[in-house]
């Protein structure tokens, strides 16, 4: 019986009036966790009750705590009829069971209701109290810390990271039970609701589990998806990286590992800009030989509709061009790194990363971007304890990005995702990532430190440039590629464009500006059923795969540069079309070659007027790239030609580029004569889909100025961000009229919708300017037949204008790694304390000294660093001392102040006749009662430190009316919506004691509407890392009042 | 081929001021469009039209969400739903409770019914205020009154607090009930020429010195009902013109100070008696509530009148009037000095105000 889990009902407030008659409601709540139900008084004719109930005890196992969550429901007490449900508050208690997250939840929470939504506050106080557990066949892993961030939490230091951790569940999905035919709309969402709640603590503490055997604490990148099979069931999986991490103490904890920035001064001195236009085979190159991966066949040859299953050819997007002559001294020590790597990997089966940002010397080459699609016919699950086949699924898929890793030369994959799209019964599962060789030490046992580099395993070449260098034999190249020599150290080979699905290394030298850069793409297929429809998908993507991959080399092309970053592509399947999206961030890495330019040539030279038109193609096309350079500073220094052994184009070719660059290469020709390679793109106009391919190219419309977008992290180039932080969702969905379109028409109207959106964007945070729109996550679905809905999460920030090209000096990095070390002692004695008392720390930690949990919450007290680091150590302490004194003589004292906070807030709010007087002294906005929780999709704030983190935000709602006019039509719908779930999980964050959501994510917004019938219904799961920040000079969080302030006189809109 | 849904939620609120007065102002979506293509936003950012139709709509959208917090302003502040710096909050609840002088001036003195609400397209017609904006200020005169008539303790203080306004426009709310409530009639052709900001000041005057809240300040409705004792103790003052005696003596001590003093002295002269009579036949009267919702229209058909038809400057105005309230004191046998005081601090006040074209 290893734990006691208490729930206190304080107060409500803003309560809906359920008694018509007399304006008023007689509330009552009833608290539910497991099967236990408590029930307060009820408090008659008010809309402010005060319940101020006892504490409500539930002695649970540990394994419970862990799934379940704390359910609170607010109902109206009527004497003659059933009551009234108001609503619920679903409270995962999952941070308090963490030693180093939250230790109580208290606060106000929206009361939220499935057909109403929001419906006035309730303030709930939880606590748990763990015993030890020493039985080793425990299925509890409480105590393991979950990150969605995909970096190394800023307050932590990774001791380790052990590898790839997956699971998933399955249920039958409540909404098509048979039951769902008889019961109310409400009973059925919230079955749902709760039901999923459920599944995800499940997968969370199963997770956790395999975390505890591999012997980590942590899992970061925490991916958690669900999949609305409909009638065969629901599926609830997750991914993440399994971690050893060691807490650094606040005081100092250096933000060594994502945040700081690259140097590139003494980058741009060493590096040799390219002289030449460019060295690009034509695109089709690279692909094919990809292509040739014979995965093609299983279609036919697999009869069986119970697991049909269509194997996609996949694309190995890398740099590519043609070989270039044997690297100097890649041999001896590549292979020696690569046994070390190889040993630590290969006892894993899945070497994945869901990382996609990593500590410095981490990462050390970069293959490419490996993926892997299947398409698959669902089925009913008939046992959700036995979830074979979607493992084997999974499995199968995994297998082949292993595969295509290893044939890149690679032995992990980093920046690893999986995705799925459904359509009544085809599933199409995606997997992709990154092929990396990594540096072992991080996966090698009792190597704590990663400042301590380990020179042995010390790539030769500098960081900057070090993860452009080809992992793979150039003698014996997976695919045919066309490398160059390093433009920054000038000893490895490098390829000529790289495509990757991670950040950008922070220690990456760049050259300019990056951009968002977005492929996009519309297919119409028949309807079809069962197979004949999953053969279509399946013979589908491969081509689409290509055209993306096409589209996205052009635009890259288009603005001078030759690398992408955080490439995301997904493809999703409608009744009869299938959309494609890819998004990337494009960046000129300085080490890589310069980017050719684009070329146009016509089939027929002798037409004249052809040729005219050709011409004036090839003037726009050169306009614009001029006008990119400009637009993103892409001025590489103009290099000495003869140190890069470079291939050079044939005169033939060269002769009809369009901008030349140093002539001087050709007296170097001869040494390239392994390939007679066009060196600008190529792109021939042989028929009108090449004109409409040419036109979309350039019909994308440039940022305005004063704004930048990426979909990583942070952009390249822009390194002095403010405060000013406004992160938002936007949906927008389209109904196709005529049913008659062609793939032309459909491409257009997807593109014009992405682009419309970006505009509105801009538009919308005007502003807010010098502002960089980061972590642009588009996400696309066909929701039905007609429908393209498209939902977007984003943050805007702003930063300093002046000082954009300026970059903070290194000293942040070296100074973090040293002091890492002189802490280390202090943490690592409380680490080994904390081991061997095993199971204890959780317990002991999560109720904790009442005087710090005090002082996180009030959002004004002293959180310096010696009083951080000491609290954690006096924690152990104190718990040793007295385990049995703690609990009673400092609850009160924190109820006390909790009570005087809810009535000096009472005063503020409206009260009838009587109270008026009290309200004399206060004319003041009595917004300090509400917390200001800041969100953002990125792992941290600008201008602050995040001090503390406390756990993971992981919320499932689901939203339905039936009075779909009067709620102001689908956008009126879906616009509330959105704005709950903002305020549901600001509310859980703020009684969790945090200011911050970092790594925030909506992964699924699933809408469907009926407007004949007048409902609507929607979907939505978010998750996010819950976080304590101060701003960075101060010792303190942030004073929540002026923060906002200063944040929105940037953040919001003014005409002013 | 038509956008069905289109949405875009921030974090931080969002809310552009000037698509906020637009709403405020009463204007469709597209015509909001239409004025801020016109406004040149576009060329500032380079929208669309329908990125603007886009932004717009969805400003709408929040303020229309926001408006039932705006309902009780108090709310706004401890509200979960949307995330908006105090700054804000305040700029947007004053703007929701501004209103058009134009409007507020046709429904100065009415009463607060559905009546008066039906009557509201006429208004709106007359003053070019669009009908919504007419409902949205009609409203809030209503849930003020409404709030507040409940409440003990100052008016205007009350409004401040319940409705987090702005001194002054808590002010001229305490001016719009104090008139609802007692429903001085203000509609007349002659008061025409009289604005907003004309009443509210005398509303001011009468709040603060002939209320029961100007003596007791914790009854209910103390600022919101003139001072009954008062009003009956007004009846004494009619001395002043039945006894011939002091008629006389007054007269001829306001003379004696003005002479030489104004170019007008004649007409003074000549009209002292009618004035005199004239105001105070009104306080004589002010017990019945008839007479008090009459009485601006008297002030200025029995005094404000015949002084501009006498050509009198706002100068001599003062003049007359400071000498004929101080020289009441110096009559001997006049003994209400202090209800004349109280009577003439704010018919002075009142009348300086009134009096101009």
């Amino acid at each position: 019986m290893p734990g006691k889990l208490k729930a206190r009902i304080v107060a409500g407030r803003h309560l809906p009036v359920m008694d018509r008659a007399s304006d008023l409601t007689d509330a009552f709540v009833e608290v539910k966790f497991g099967n236990t139900t408590f029930k307060t008084d009820v408090c008659p004719k008010s809309l402010n009750p005060q319940w101020n109930s006892e504490w409500f005890k539930f002695e649970v196992d540990d394994e419970d705590l862990q799934d379940e969550p704390l359910q609170v429901t607010v109902l109206d007490h009527d004497t003659y009829s059933a009551n009234d449900a108001i609503g619920k508050v679903y409270i995962d208690i999952d941070p308090l069971l963490c030693s180093e997250a939250a230790s109580v939840i208290s606060g106000w929470f929206p009361i939220y209701d499935t057909i109403h939504g929001i419906r006035g506050e309730i303030n709930v106080l939880v606590k748990v109290e763990l015993f030890n557990d020493l039985n080793r066949f425990r299925q509890s892993s409480c105590g393991v810390k979950f990150f969605c961030t995909t970096s190394i939490p800023r307050c932590y230091r990774a001791a380790m990271v052990h590898g790839f951790v997956e699971e998933l569940v399955v249920n039958e999905d409540p909404e098509y039970q048979w039951i769902d035919r008889i019961r109310t709309p409400r009973a059925s969402n919230e079955a749902r609701q709760r039901l999923i709640s459920l599944m995800s603590g499940e997968l969370q503490r199963k997770i956790g589990l395999k975390v505890l055997e591999m012997g980590g604490n942590a899992v970061v990148g925490y991916l958690q998806c669900f999949d609305l099979e409909g009638e065969s069931g629901l599926v609830v999986r997750a991914i993440g990286t399994a971690c050893t991490l060691d807490k650094l103490s606040s005081g100092s904890a250096p933000n060594t590992n994502t945040h700081m920035h690259p140097n590139t001064a003494p980058a741009s001195n060493a590096c040799n800009s390219p002289s030449k236009d460019g060295k690009e085979s034509p695109l089709a190159h690279g692909c094919r030989s990809t292509h040739n991966s014979p995965v093609h066949s299983a279609c036919s040859s697999q009869r069986l509709s119970q697991n049909f299953s269509v194997s996609v050819p996949t694309l190995i997007f890398t740099g590519m061009g043609s070989g270039g002559s044997a690297g100097k001294e890649a041999g001896p020590l590549k292979t020696l790194l690569r046994q070390q790597t190889q040993t630590a990997l290969e006892q894993r089966e899945f070497p994945f990363f869901t990382l996609t940002s990593f500590p410095p010397g981490f990462l050390v080459h970069v293959g490419g971007v490996v993926s892997a699609r299947s398409v698959k016919l669902l089925d009913r699950i008939h046992n959700p304890d036995e979830p074979e086949t979607r493992d084997a699924w999974w499995e199968e898929i995994r297998q082949e990005i292993k595969s295509h890793a290893k044939a890149l030369g690679c032995h992990a994959v980093v920046g690893y995702s999986e995705s799925t799209s459904i359509c009544e019964e085809v599933c199409i599962l995606s997997a992709s990532g990154t092929a990396a060789i990594l540096n072992p030490r991080y996966m090698r046992e009792g190597c704590l430190d990663m400042g301590i580099t380990d020179h042995r395993f010390e790539e030769p070449s500098p960081p900057s440039c070090g993860f452009c260098h080809i992992p793979y034999d150039e003698l014996n190249m997976p695919f045919p590629a066309q490398l160059t020599y390093c433009y920054h150290c000038r000893r490895q080979k490098v390829p000529d464009v790289l495509f990757t699905t991670i950040d950008l290394p922070p220690e990456a030298a760049v050259t300019g500006k990056g951009c968002l850069i977005q492929a996009r793409l519309c297919r119409l297929k028949k309807k079809a059923q069962g197979e004949v429809n999953a053969t279509a998908i399946s013979n589908l993507l491969p081509f689409m795969e290509y055209e993306l991959h096409t589209q996205l080399m052009n635009k890259l092309k288009l603005r001078s540069m030759n690398a992408l970053f955080g490439l995301h592509i997904q493809i999703s399947v409608g009744e009869n079309m299938l959309l494609g999206l890819a998004s990337a961030t494009g960046v000129y890495l300085t080490a890589l070659p310069a980017p050719g330019g684009i070329q146009i040539a016509g089939k027929t030279p002798g037409d004249l007027s052809n040729e005219q038109h050709i011409l004036t193609i090839q003037k726009r096309i050169n306009d614009t790239i001029a006008k990119n350079k400009e637009l993103y500073q892409i001025n590489p220094p103009e290099l000495t030609e003869e140190v890069v052994g470079s291939p050079i184009p044939d005169p033939r070719q060269r002769s009809r580029l369009f901008r030349s660059h140093s002539e001087s290469s050709d007296e170097v020709s001869e040494l390239d004569l392994s390939h007679g390679k066009k060196d600008a793109f190529v792109l021939e106009i042989d028929d009108t889909d090449a004109v409409e391919d040419i036109h979309s190219l350039l019909t994308d419309a440039p940022t305005p100025t004063g704004f930048y977008s990426c979909n990583t992290e942070v952009m390249p180039g822009i390194y002095n961000w403010t405060s000013g932080v406004q992160m938002f969702t936007s949906v927008r969905v389209l109904r196709l009229s005529n049913a008659n379109l062609t793939n032309q028409g459909l491409n257009k109207i997807f593109t014009d919708l992405c682009e419309n959106l970006l505009k509105s964007f801009y538009f919308k945070l005007r502003s807010m300017i010098p502002c960089c729109l980061c972590r642009l996550n588009f996400t696309v679905a066909v929701p039905e037949e007609e429908l393209i809905q498209v939902a977007v999460t984003a943050v805007a920030m702003t930063f300093d204008k002046d000082q954009t090209q300026e970059k903070p000096a290194e000293k942040a990095i070296t100074k973090g790694c040293s002091e890492t070390e002189d802490q280390l002692q202090f943490p690592l004695e409380l680490c080994a304390d904390a081991s061997s008392a095993n199971n204890q720390p959780s317990s002991k930690i999560s109720g904790v000294p009442e005087t710090t949990n005090v002082s996180s919450r009030a959002a004004s007290v002293d959180y310096g660093s010696f009083a951080d680091r000491c609290s954690t150590w006096l924690e152990l302490l104190r718990l040793k001392a007295h385990t049995i004194r703690r609990g009673s003589v400092k609850t009160s004292r924190r109820t006390q102040s909790l009570a005087h906070s809810v009535s000096s807030l009472d005063r503020s709010s409206p009260l009838p006749e009587g109270r008026s007087r009290s309200l004399r002294s206060n004319r003041s906005f009595a917004g300090g009662s509400v917390t200001v929780v800041k969100m953002t999709p990125l792992s941290f704030l600008p201008g602050t430190r995040i001090i503390k983190y406390l756990g993971i935000i992981n919320m499932f709602f689901i939203r339905e009316t039936s009075s779909l006019r009067e709620e102001g039509g689908v956008s009126g719908f879906l616009h509330s919506f959105i704005a709950e779930v903002f305020a549901m999980v600001r509310a859980h964050v703020a009684a969790l004691g945090g200011n911050a959501v970092v790594s925030y994510s909506m992964k699924e917004c699933v809408f469907m509407e009926n407007p004949n019938k007048n409902q609507a219904q929607c979907l939505i799961n978010v998750s996010g890392d819950a976080v304590i920040c101060v701003r960075e000079t101060d010792q303190e969080p942030i004073p929540s009042m002026t923060n906002i302030g200063q944040t929105c006189t940037s953040g919001t809109d003014g005409a002013t | 081929m038509a956008v069905e849904l289109d949405v875009f939620v921030g974090n931080t609120t969002i809310m552009d001021e000037e698509v906020y007065q637009l709403w405020l102002d009463g204007y469709t979506v597209n015509d909001a469009v239409k004025v801020r293509m016109e406004g040149g936003v576009m060329e500032e950012c380079e929208a669309s039209a329908d990125v603007l139709l886009s932004d717009t709509m969805d400003q709408y959208r929040t303020f229309q969400m926001c408006e039932r917090l705006l309902h009780s302003p108090a709310k706004l502040a401890n509200q979960l739903l949307f995330q908006i710096p105090p700054n804000r909050q305040a700029i947007l609840i004053e703007r929701y409770y501004a209103f058009d002088d134009a409007f507020v001036r046709e429904v100065l003195g009415k009463k607060l019914s559905k009546g008066t609400k039906k009557d509201l397209d006429d208004i709106g017609a007359k003053t070019g205020v669009t009908l919504k904006s007419c409902r949205r200020q009609f409203d809030n005169f209503k849930r003020v009154f409404k709030v507040v008539e409940e409440l003990k303790g100052p008016l205007v203080e009350n409004i401040r607090q319940h409705f987090l306004l702005s001194d002054k426009l808590a002010r001229d709310y305490a001016a719009i009930v104090f008139f609802a409530n007692n429903r001085f009639e203000t509609g007349k052709r002659k008061l025409q020429y009289l604005t907003f900001q004309d009443f509210a000041f005398c509303a001011g005057q009468l709040i603060n010195n002939w209320t029961v809240g100007a003596v007791d300040n914790m009854v209910e409705d103390m600022d919101v009902d003139l001072d009954k004792e008062f009003l009956q103790e007004l009846k004494e003052l009619k001395i002043l013109i039945t006894d011939k005696d002091l008629l006389d003596q007054h007269k001829s001590l306001v003379c004696t100070a003005l002479r030489g003093k104004t170019k007008a002295f004649n007409e003074m002269e000549a009209n002292f008696k009618n004035l005199s009579r004239g105001l105070i036949n009104i306080a004589a009267k002010l017990t019945n509530t008839k007479d008090v919702r009459d009485f601006f229209i008297d002030l200025v058909e029995k005094f404000i009148e015949p002084c501009r038809s006498d050509r009198w400057t706002a100068a001599d105005m003062k003049l007359y009037l400071t000498h004929y309230t101080n020289s009441a004191h110096i009559l001997d046998t006049f003994k209400h000095q202090v209800v004349w005081d109280r009577y003439m601090g704010v018919i002075k006040s009142c009348i300086f105000k009134m009096y101009h074209d």
